[in-house]
């Protein structure tokens, strides 16, 4: 599929060259209808039936601007530290694809809807500031089904299908400023930005952000300059991006890849390319080369949008906190070090211990599940926590059933896979699957007897007061009980036969 | 059958409720009449006769039950090819959409269907509305019913045409450039642009989304405004339609007061390039809105001279854009699918075999105007153009209610005559643009024959944005004195066009 390119070592790109990035996120509002028609937003679907005139762009149609999309625009512009325009008008993209109904698409161009902002993002304990250009709405293109071919990609295909339900989405297109000084940390930063985009609109309640889905995407634009150098080297921009770990992939392989040509003193070529989950490298796609003109003029169907004051003004009532001040709140809350926080936001775990807190469980067991197990199935499966396979809701009710001791942990651990197999909740599994702990003295005092018969020298070394041997005995009672005991219980049991 | 033929859409409406007359005779006698002479004139793309006598059954019903029904209720009417009407083509008068069925109703039709309209079909047009004579229609011209050698105007010929021959007494036009006001010009028929935003234009094939605007065609002053009535108002659907109430049209229709009202005579549009048949009608007419109480004001409008210039950046800039859609991927002529050409190759194929000449020369100024690197020059200064013609109106508006010229600085000309030379053929539209750039009410009505060709002259009544209603009294002042003048209607004086119903009226 892709030529094999050369790259360096990142440690020695990073000595010589400074890393430039620029991100364009899209993220498709979870409004109730289109952008500018009333069909259904919704994802999926039998192809082309979230259809009408509108989106279809037949003659004589006309689009109509959706109010909630300018609202939520408004919202994430806002929460962006954006300055909300008084006037602004979209624009027409004129280009001919055949997943673009009208051959052009409604977007907006130098009049965004919300621009100059900034925000902060951490990573590793220190702050970096990210500028942003813009936040402005348009309108999703279809999507192009390539039948026939072994890659699904138009190369080789037989034919193509048009599937326009996506036609007509509500999009927000969020632009940074280039994003300067953050070195061998470029693709942290770029990561951090992006996870806390997704939290952001998250909370706003705006998008379901889903990388997975494509309901958040991320262009990641990056050039090289030598160290030193103030102008900025040839850029590419990698697409097909789909989840914060492809990010930090897809951006530390181009400045590796772009550093061996630069140390060749070769030119970087400006262009589209595309991510590979499968191997974390990025191949060519269009050429940028023959710069596309795409005739852009202020949308003549649709009369400028003109958010007055006092709207704006009421909408920003309606932000939810700030992210850094959320997390300093709950760090406070949960009792978590600076080190267990920030490992729980770049996990993206801090919605889900949340909510596991919010259903019951205590911080620290919530913490404690989702950074590990669960947190470890996840990167098993290479998928984001949050789409791991096991609710917040299951999690609390996991630790409960440990609290009052009808599991244990390592119990817990054989409920996690049973859940995550689609077995049902905690609770469900126990029952279903007997995994609860016996508490049964009569048979666990029969397995004490025979451990103790099993070893005597080890029992005769407790007699003698050495009760740190306990645990030998303890481990060939749980080993005879398959696990299904309570440790504490039968440590009792133990001490108390031995008269230690 | 000819007097029904000859009726004026409120007579009709009349002796329908009235039940003198069924509309179901009433269509009958049209569709007689449009087979009789649609040889010669050529008016209609597609005849619905089966639709058309069913919906007036059924408004025969309705009347027959008692119900009550609107004021043209069971008339005919003929609509222009640019306006959807599922389960009839819309072409547009182009080869790229020869075969498309629209799965949805134009507000415009919808309007006129839930108003118990007759709609007997489809008029002829010039492709995607571009063109002044009907000439660029794919599926060949219309022929002017006062002289079949001459165009019938543009880009709505059909409807004017069919107005003028008797097979319709109602048509709905479309205008962007004067395409209703040109062909009521030279057929000697009423026609109304209304303001833009003041009828939906969901569900009109765009040709220049910011000049557009549907409006009606008649014979009659009043017959207009009646059929403005039932289209006009605001529309969810169109984000450009004006959120007002319709000014009372009807009333001053019935009207035709004028006295006191004060008439700017635009300066600019006279002198070099206008027919001397055209100029005197003009100045008549003038003459005779003095005689019935106007104050009559001579009045300059320095910037119109850029308008055709800047219509002509504007208009095919937003038209390249508008009719990028037709590419055969979803709907329409496919050219060139063998099966292993690309989509993009098909799409070239089949914009090359179905558009036309003129429609291909505009999409390559517009997108030509539109390309970085020129847009700052053209369009944008273009669009600069439209604020000085916006500012020039309004300032003379200031001193007057309402602005007159002739229509088009010329009559009827002859098929073939410009068909090579576009800038004659622009010239056509020259009084009628101003008003589309500036967003203008704007109408014209006849005011009689040129001495030297025995052809129609219009004249155009320009008003401000919502005050539409002043064109009609405008109208119908004119049309109540210059009747009695002529002593019948202009039209009885249309040519016989053949056909068994055509002894003369009048």
């Amino acid at each position: 599929m892709s030529v094999m390119d050369a790259v360096i070592n990142y440690e020695d790109a990073l000595a010589k060259y400074d890393p430039v990035l620029g991100l364009e996120v899209h993220v498709e509002l979870n409004t109730r209808t289109k952008m500018f028609c009333g069909c259904i937003n919704q994802f999926g679907g039998e192809p082309n039936t979230h259809t009408c005139p509108v989106c279809l762009g037949l003659p004589g149609s006309l689009p109509v601007v959706n109010e909630k999309a300018v609202e939520s625009a408004i919202r994430i512009g806002l929460a962006l530290n954006c300055r909300i325009a008084e006037w602004c008008r979209f624009a027409r993209k004129n280009y001919f694809y055949p997943d673009v109904p009208k051959n052009y698409q409604i977007s907006q161009y130098d009049e965004p809807i919300a621009y100059d902002g900034h925000v902060e993002v951490e990573v590793d304990g220190q702050t970096y500031q990210i500028e942003i250009e813009r936040a402005h709405m348009e309108e999703d293109a279809g999507k192009s089904l390539h039948i026939g071919g072994a890659t699904g990609r138009i190369q080789g295909a037989e034919y193509s299908a048009m599937d326009y339900n996506r036609a007509g989405t509500p999009l927000i297109e969020i632009v940074t400023k280039p994003i300067e000084g953050t070195g061998a940390k470029a693709p942290q930063v770029a990561r951090a930005y992006v996870s806390m985009l997704r939290d952001l609109v998250k909370a706003l309640d705006v998008s379901d952000a889903r990388m997975e889905q494509g309901s958040l995407r991320c262009d990641a634009n990056v050039s090289l300059r030598p160290i030193g150098q103030q102008a900025y080297g040839l850029r590419t921009e990698t697409k097909n991006v789909n989840s914060l770990r492809s990010i930090e992939r897809a951006l530390t392989y181009e400045i590796t890849r772009q550093a061996a040509i630069l140390q060749t003193g070769e030119r970087v070529h400006q262009e589209t390319r595309h991510f590979h989950e499968e191997n974390g490298t990025t191949s060519p796609g269009r050429s940028k080369e023959e710069a596309e003109d795409y005739r852009y003029f202020p949308e003549p169907d649709l009369v400028p949008v003109a958010p007055s004051r006092e709207w704006v003004e009421q909408l920003r009532g309606t932000l939810p906190e700030p992210p850094a001040q959320r997390r300093k709140r709950l760090a406070a809350e949960w009792g978590f070090s600076e080190l267990e926080m920030r490992d729980a936001v770049s996990a993206g775990a801090i919605d889900l211990i949340e909510a596991t807190v919010a259903a019951g469980a205590p911080a620290q067991s919530a913490r404690k599940w989702w950074m590990g197990e669960l947190s470890r199935k996840a990167n098993d499966s290479g998928v984001e926590l949050e789409s791991v396979g096991m609710t917040p809701a299951q999690v609390a009710q996991l630790q409960a059933l440990v609290d009052d001791r009808t599991i244990n942990d390592k119990l817990a651990r054989q409920v996690i896979e049973h859940v995550l197999a689609g077995e049902g909740d905690p609770a469900e599994v126990v029952k279903n699957r007997g995994l609860a702990v016996v508490s049964d003295d009569g048979a666990l005092s029969e397995a004490v007897d025979a451990a103790i018969a099993a070893n005597p020298d080890v029992a005769e070394k407790i007699r003698s007061g050495k009760l740190q041997a306990a645990g030998a005995l303890i481990g060939a009672v749980m080993k005879a009980m398959k696990g299904q005991a309570d440790a504490g219980r039968v440590r009792e049991l133990i001490l108390e036969k031995l008269g230690a | 059958m000819s007097d029904i033929v000859h009726s004026s859409a409120a007579e009709l409406a009349a002796r329908i409720a009235d039940r003198e007359v069924t509309s179901v005779e009433v269509t009958q006698a049209h569709l007689d009449r449009i087979a009789a002479v649609e040889p010669a004139v050529h008016a209609f793309l597609h005849v619905d006769s089966e639709r058309a006598l069913a919906k007036a059954a059924e408004v025969d019903a309705k009347i027959g039950n008692g119900e009550s029904v609107g004021p043209l209720a069971g008339v005919p009417l003929a609509l222009k090819d640019v306006l959807t009407y599922s389960g009839a083509p819309t072409t547009c008068g182009s080869r790229i959409l020869q075969d498309w069925v629209p799965p949805y109703d134009a507000t415009v039709t919808k309007r006129l269907l839930a108003a118990d309209i007759v709609i007997l079909g489809k008029t002829n047009m010039d492709e995607f509305a571009m063109g002044s004579s009907t000439e660029n229609s794919a599926f060949g011209p219309t022929h002017n019913p006062w002289d079949l050698d001459r165009i019938p105007g543009g880009s709505g010929g059909g409807s004017s045409a069919s107005l003028a021959a008797f097979e319709a007494p109602l048509a709905i036009g479309t205008d962007t450039g004067g395409s209703i006001r040109q062909p009521a010009a030279v057929t000697g028929t009423v026609g109304v642009k209304p303001t833009y935003g003041g009828t939906s234009r969901y569900g009109l094939v765009a040709l220049a989304s910011s000049l557009d605007q549907p409006g009606p065609c008649a014979r009659t002053v009043l017959d207009a405004a009646l059929l403005h009535e039932v289209i006009a108002g605001y529309d969810p659907a169109d984000s450009t339609s004006i959120n007002a109430p319709v000014p009372p049209i009807v009333q001053a229709a019935r009207s035709g007061d004028i006295s006191g009202m004060r008439i700017g005579v635009v300066k600019e549009f006279a002198g070099e390039g206008y027919a001397p048949g055209v100029e005197h009608r003009f100045a008549e007419a003038v003459e005779l809105l003095a005689g019935l109480g106007a104050e009559i004001v001579a009045v300059s409008c320095p910037n119109f001279r850029y308008a055709m210039p800047a219509y002509y950046l504007i208009l095919p800039s937003e038209a390249s854009s508008n009719l990028a859609k037709f590419d055969a991927m979803r709907y329409g002529l496919r050219v060139g699918d063998d099966g292993v050409a690309s989509a993009e190759e098909v799409m070239a194929a089949t914009r090359e075999a179905g558009f036309g000449a003129e429609v291909k020369r505009r999409i390559m100024i517009g997108t030509y105007a539109l390309s970085s690197g020129y847009y700052d020059a053209y369009y944008g200064q273009a669009q600069k153009v439209r604020t000085l013609i916006i500012n020039d109106f309004a300032r003379a508006y200031e001193q007057v209610d309402v602005l007159v010229s002739p229509t088009t600085p010329t009559t009827a000309f002859k098929i073939g005559e410009k068909v090579d030379d576009p800038l004659a053929m622009y010239l056509n539209d020259l009084c009628t643009i101003p008003s589309n750039l500036a967003g203008n009410a704007s109408a014209s009505f006849p005011v009689g024959l040129a001495p030297e060709d025995g052809l129609p002259v219009g004249l155009q009544v320009i008003a401000p944005p919502l005050a539409d209603d002043r064109l009609y009294r405008v109208g119908a002042a004119l049309e109540r004195v210059l009747t009695e003048q002529w002593g019948g209607p202009l039209l009885s004086r249309v040519p016989d066009l053949g056909g068994p119903e055509l002894e003369v009226v009048a």
